[in-house]
Parts: structure tokens; C-alpha cells; sequence
């Protein structure tokens, strides 16, 4: 059985904004029937430019349900160029994690969400603009590089896991395995990070990322945060400040704090508040 | 969870009160080694006796024809390659394209190290293409191993048929029998041609950890555990003797019980057909034109995913399976859905309910009300319902 937050499950049994936007500004439709998950995303701006309203439909299993319903959240209210820049990371990051083997669900929704996004600009969606790497899943070079580049992927294994690329007769391994050399060529070895860490090197990189990075920038806003623990993956700190009464403190702490230090540290982590 | 409605006896069984009775006392007062030279351990051997007694006796073979393994993998394996390592001048093995993993991948192995490997195909109601499989078996066969019923759809194979064309040509007869056993007769002194047959006892109210190797006397047969004595020499190894007195009485039971039992229960799976086929609309029996065993009910819902409706149903403490993609850690569905041709609208929205002797009609009755509102609302949210086409094409295993 596969290991779902409760937050997967809470969205798997109660989605958000499902059905169809009427006349809506942007129709996004990615995935498959045949390929077992598929989703259809539509929303309308409103007068300020922004996403006034977002609806799914979608075939596929839980997660794939769940990451279509917090697509819709997570873009509600955002202008077309806000939009874009959402990742499948933060589909995942919003439902507390995806296992491993389920990503390409989470890729699935910023998938749709730049096919409807190019629909509403009267552009082909970018996907579709590629040749073909994976003929079982009709999976194309672009949709590969991107989710290499967008969550540093390593093996081929990973692309299977965040694209389906590969997963079926796995005659386009060496493909695969081609573009991620390209793309991580392209990218270089991020600052700072070595390839294995041990445990005393990750905690000194996440007070030193936290310190540099991530305070300064809540500073600014008249917040602040403290470091308290680290367990294991899990990173625990505690929001001072402003940022104590925030509304948007949790966003702040999954889509800011821990999408940072997932960057700069490593990809596990987990932030969570003390109070 | 409050209540629960298993219906996932395919995967594995509840094990008979009866059964954990009589195995008991051999973890505690009667722990003795049935090979040693005291009597506290000849009680042990003298209840092993009884206990191949009655595994021998549900399949109507002799006693001394059963091997006991601790798995119906380790007795596929066991059957597969001792087989190969007893006849090394011939290099076939043909099988089905439906088989149980522990065949398959063990066959699709054994063909990376240079054996042939044929798999027969089958119809759209998984029905065996016996013309191929006439086609298929050369002199250079070694095994043809055809599961006796699918473990996914229930379907039954021509078993007799099978064999007599594997002897037709010299080559040797094996049978999955996993399935099969204890829910539908079978009578090794009525065949000639059955040479090896696996049976599982978790499948069968036993517990998990204990299986069967059928040996027909006169086969020939390199053991694949190789040790000690015990076993006449087909598989060393201490035995397993609680697990060993379990299966014998799980056997016992189940020879009891047949025919009473299977009636019993191929009402249940009718029923449970019949209620969802009347109330889904799309939905589709897989293997229905086909023999199937009384207790399996393997039934596509169109234009919804499997894991999904697993997940909804789990919440209600209903346990069933899925043949969809999602829920086998593979992308792709199942490979036995595919084989038979089922087509992707419904591959990936089957469930299987597989009933026992456990399952009454208020389970029935409870799956007849929860199922039909679960697929209709997931139908709400997915896009191909209202307009019944699909957009994305056809990947090419689909093809």
C-alpha cells in the first residue's frame, strides 16, 4: 500500500474545485486515458488579470487526484507569470510529499498547468512543441529535460518515476540517460553542496542556509526564524516576528523555507513549526 | 477499522481457527525434530505422516508423491529447474503469457541464460490458444508449465489437454495449482500426464510460509534445495512442522468442505457479478465467456482508475485488488489484462473480489451498496465519462 500523507488522503477524499470552468480562459489537457492518469484543467482571470476561478477533472489514482485538486488551490489568485513559475515541487510540497514512485503526478499538474496557460496565450503547449523520447507514454524530450532540470534528477529510475518516461518496454533508457547528462552538464554542480553529505556537514549547511539565505529575506519582511532541531530529515524551526501571526506562514515555510533549503542542502527535507 | 469485508482471498486467507488449533502444540510441547532417533521426535515424524496423508488425499495423490516447500515460489522454482537440470539436452520451456510472476519472471530468467522460451497467448476471455500451444512444444522441450487458474480472473485451463500435449512430445508437465487448489477438484490418480504440480497453503487457510511440490512417481527430478535427507531427498532443509501439521489440516478441511462450500460461495461471486454488472453501467466481467473458479470476480470499470476505487473501498474496510497500473508499483496494468486484450477504457479500472468460505451474504449485500455510488463519483471527476472518449492516444503497449 502505498504510503500517503494525510494530506494526499484528505484532498483524495474531498477534492477541491472539481468539474469544468464555463467559458473558460485557459483549457489545459495533458496525460492519457490509456497511460492510466490524465487531467483536464480550466480556469478564468478576472478583471485584475489574476486566476479568478480553476477547476479539474481528472482520471488517474489518489495521488494524481490530489495533486489536481492542490494545483487548483495553489493557483487561485495568481497572475499568469506567478502561475507559471509553480512547480510540480510545490504540488508535492503542498500536499506534504509524494512517494518517490508517485511524482509524476505531481509533474502531471504543472504539465496541464502550462498547457492551459499557453492556451490562454493562443500558444501550443509547450509539451507538444518536442519530439518524443518515450513512445509507451508519449512522453517528449522537453516534458524529460524539464523534470530533470526542475527536481535534479540522477537516473533514469527517477525520470520513470516524475514522467512515466521509460516505465513501459524501456527501449528509451539510453535516451534518457543521455538528457540528464546534457541538462545536469547545462546546470553544473550546485553551490555549495557536495555529493554525499554526512550528518554533521547537512546540519552546519542548514544553520549556515538558514542563517544567509532565508533569514535576511524574512527580515525584510519583519520576521524572523529560528532554528530549533533537526531530526533526521526533518527540519523544525520556529517563526518569530511577524511571521508568528501570518496568514501565509505555512506557505512561506513549505513553499520559501523548505523549497531553499531542499535546494541548497538536500532534497529530503521536510520543515516543520514548532509553537 | 470497524468492519471489514475481505475479499481479497486470491492475495491470501484467513487462517482456520481448526488449523492454528492443531498446529499449536507443535511450537511448544511437542517440538522435536522428526529426524531424530527418539521417540519424542518420531511423534513429530509420525504426524508429518499424517499430515502428507491429507495434503495426498485432497489432490488424490499417493503420500509419497508430496514434497513440502516453504513456498508455491519456491515449488515453481524447484519444479522449473529441476526439471531443466534433469533433461540438459533439451532447451525449451513453454508457458502462458498469464502466468503468476514466481513462473514468468523465473522463465523470462531462465531465458536470459539461453533457454527457449515460449508464451502461449490467449483470447480475449483468457481462454489458452491450444493450437499454439500444439505449435509451441518441440522435442527440444523440456517443461511445459500452464497454470491451473489464473490467479487475476479465475479463468480455468484444460489442464488434461495441456499435459497430453507436453507428453505427446516427451517433455515434462508442470502446474501452478496455486489457485486452483481447494476450490475446485483435482484428481492426480485420474491424470497421467500431471508430472509436478505447486500448491501454496496460505491460499488455502493454512498459513503464509508452506507449500506443496507434487512429484509424480517416476519423474525425474533434481532437488533445487539441496541439504540434508529429509524430504526422501527432493528438498532439504528441517521441516517446517507446525507450518507442515497447518497445511494437513487446512487440506483436511478443505476436502470437507468442497463441494458444499464451492456452491456456496460461486452464489456469493454470482451475485456480487450480477448486483454490480445491473447497477454500473460499463462495467465488465474479464474472463466471463470462459470456465472460472467459483470464487473469483474480476470486473473493469470503464473511464476510472483502479487504486482509486481501491482506496474508497479500503476506507470502508472493503478489501479487494486491482489490476490497474498504479497499484503494482508498475506503470503499466496487469499483465494478464493485457494479454487477454482488454481494452485500456477498462484495464485500468479492475477490481478483483475474491471470495472464501469466510464470506457471507450481508458482505454481499454490503459491496452491492458501496461499490455502484464509489465508481459514480469518481466517473463525476473524471474527464472521459460524460463524453466517453479520450483524448492522448494509444501508448504503445496497448498495442
Amino acid at each position: 500500500m502505498w504510503d500517503y500523507t494525510e494530506k494526499v488522503k484528505e484532498h483524495f477524499d474531498n477534492p477541491r474545485n472539481v468539474g469544468e470552468v464555463e467559458s473558460p480562459d485557459g483549457v489545459g489537457e495533458v496525460g492519457s486515458l490509456a497511460c492510466g492518469d490524465a487531467l483536464r484543467l480550466t480556469f478564468k482571470l478576472g478583471e485584475d488579470k489574476r486566476i479568478s476561478e480553476a477547476k479539474f477533472q481528472t482520471f488517474g489514482c489518489a495521488s494524481a487526484i490530489a495533486s489536481s485538486s492542490a494545483l487548483t488551490e495553489i493557483i487561485k489568485g495568481m497572475t499568469l507569470e506567478e502561475a507559471e513559475r509553480v512547480t510540480n515541487q510545490d504540488i508535492a510540497n503542498y500536499l506534504g510529499g509524494l512517494p518517490e514512485k508517485k511524482m509524476h503526478c505531481s509533474v502531471m499538474g504543472r504539465e496541464a498547468l502550462l498547457a492551459a496557460i499557453a492556451n490562454c496565450r493562443g500558444e501550443k503547449a509547450p509539451h507538444e512543441e518536442s519530439d518524443v523520447v518515450c513512445q509507451c507514454f508519449g512522453v517528449t524530450r522537453k516534458e524529460i529535460e524539464e523534470a530533470v532540470r526542475l527536481n535534479r534528477l540522477r537516473s533514469v529510475e527517477q525520470v520513470t518515476n516524475y514522467t512515466k518516461a521509460g516505465g513501459g518496454c524501456g527501449s528509451c533508457h539510453e535516451e534518457i540517460g543521455r538528457i540528464i547528462e546534457r541538462v545536469l552538464a547545462e546546470q553544473g554542480a550546485p553551490e555549495g553542496q557536495p555529493a554525499r553529505l554526512s550528518n554533521i556537514q547537512k546540519m552546519k549547511l542548514i544553520e549556515k542556509t538558514l542563517e544567509r539565505e532565508i533569514k535576511p529575506a524574512l527580515q525584510a519582511d519583519g520576521g524572523d526564524i529560528e532554528l530549533i532541531d533537526i531530526d533526521g530529515a526533518k527540519v523544525l524551526v520556529a517563526l518569530r516576528g511577524t511571521c508568528r501571526a501570518c496568514a501565509a506562514a505555512e506557505v512561506t515555510l513549505k513553499q520559501y523555507v523548505e523549497q531553499k533549503l531542499r535546494e541548497l542542502v538536500s532534497p529530503e527535507l521536510i520543515v516543520e513549526e514548532v509553537r | 477499522m470497524a468492519r471489514v469485508v475481505y475479499v481479497d482471498n486470491n492475495a491470501t486467507t484467513r487462517v482456520a481457527d481448526e488449523v492454528v488449533a492443531e498446529m499449536l502444540p507443535y511450537f511448544t510441547e511437542l517440538y522435536g525434530n522428526p529426524s531424530s532417533m527418539h521417540e519424542f521426535g518420531g511423534q513429530v515424524e509420525h504426524k508429518i505422516a499424517q499430515s502428507r496423508a491429507r495434503v495426498a488425499a485432497l489432490i488424490g495423490a499417493d503420500p509419497s508423491e508430496i514434497v513440502f516447500t516453504s513456498c508455491g515460489t519456491e515449488s515453481d522454482n524447484a519444479a522449473i529447474r529441476g526439471t531443466l537440470e534433469s533433461w540438459p539436452d533439451r532447451k525449451g520451456i513453454v508457458t502462458t503469457r498469464v502466468e503468476h510472476p514466481a513462473v514468468r519472471n523465473l522463465c523470462r530468467h531462465l531465458a536470459r541464460q539461453g533457454h527457449e522460451l515460449v508464451e502461449v497467448p490467449v483470447d480475449r476471455d483468457g481462454r489458452l490458444d491450444m493450437d499454439r500451444l500444439r505449435q509451441a512444444v518441440t522435442e527440444n522441450t523440456a517443461i511445459v508449465s500452464v497454470m491451473w487458474a489464473n490467479n487475476e480472473t479465475g479463468v480455468v485451463f484444460p489442464i488434461e489437454e495441456c499435459s497430453a500435449i507436453a507428453h505427446a512430445k516427451g517433455a515434462v508437465f508442470h502446474t501452478d495449482a496455486v489457485q486452483a487448489v481447494g476450490k475446485i477438484p483435482l484428481n492426480m490418480a485420474a491424470s497421467t500426464n500431471i508430472d509436478l504440480l505447486s500448491l501454496s497453503g496460505h491460499k488455502l487457510h493454512a498459513p503464509k510460509g508452506i507449500g506443496v511440490l507434487y512429484i509424480r512417481k517416476g519423474t525425474r527430478f533434481a532437488p533445487f534445495v539441496v541439504g540434508g535427507h529429509q524430504e526422501s531427498g527432493r528438498r532439504g532443509g528441517t521441516e517446517n512442522v507446525p507450518y507442515i501439521v497447518g497445511l494437513g489440516k487446512a487440506c483436511e478441511l478443505a476436502q470437507a468442505n468442497l463441494k458444499a462450500e464451492r456452491e456456496r460461495v460461486r452464489r456469493l461471486r454470482d451475485r456480487i457479478e450480477a448486483g454490480l454488472l445491473s447497477s454500473v453501467p460499463n462495467s465488465i466481467i474479464n474472463g466471463e465467456g470462459a470456465s472460472r473458479l467459483p470464487n473469483t470476480a474480476s470486473v473493469s470499470f470503464e473511464y476510472v482508475e483502479g487504486e482509486a476505487i481501491l482506496l474508497k473501498l479500503s476506507k470502508l474496510g472493503i478489501c479487494a485488488s486491482s489490476g490497474s497500473a498504479c497499484t503494482s508499483g508498475s506503470l503499466e496494468p496487469s499483465h494478464v489484462l493485457r494479454a487477454m486484450g482488454v481494452p485500456f477504457t477498462a484495464a485500468h479500472g479492475s477490481i478483483r473480489f475474491s471470495l472464501s468460505v469466510y464470506n457471507t451474504e450481508e458482505d454481499v449485500d454490503f459491496i452491492l451498496a458501496e461499490v455502484p455510488p464509489i465508481i459514480a463519483r469518481l466517473r463525476e471527476i473524471s474527464p472521459f465519462w460524460k463524453k466517453r472518449t479520450a483524448w492522448g492516444g494509444t501508448p504503445s503497449y496497448c498495442r
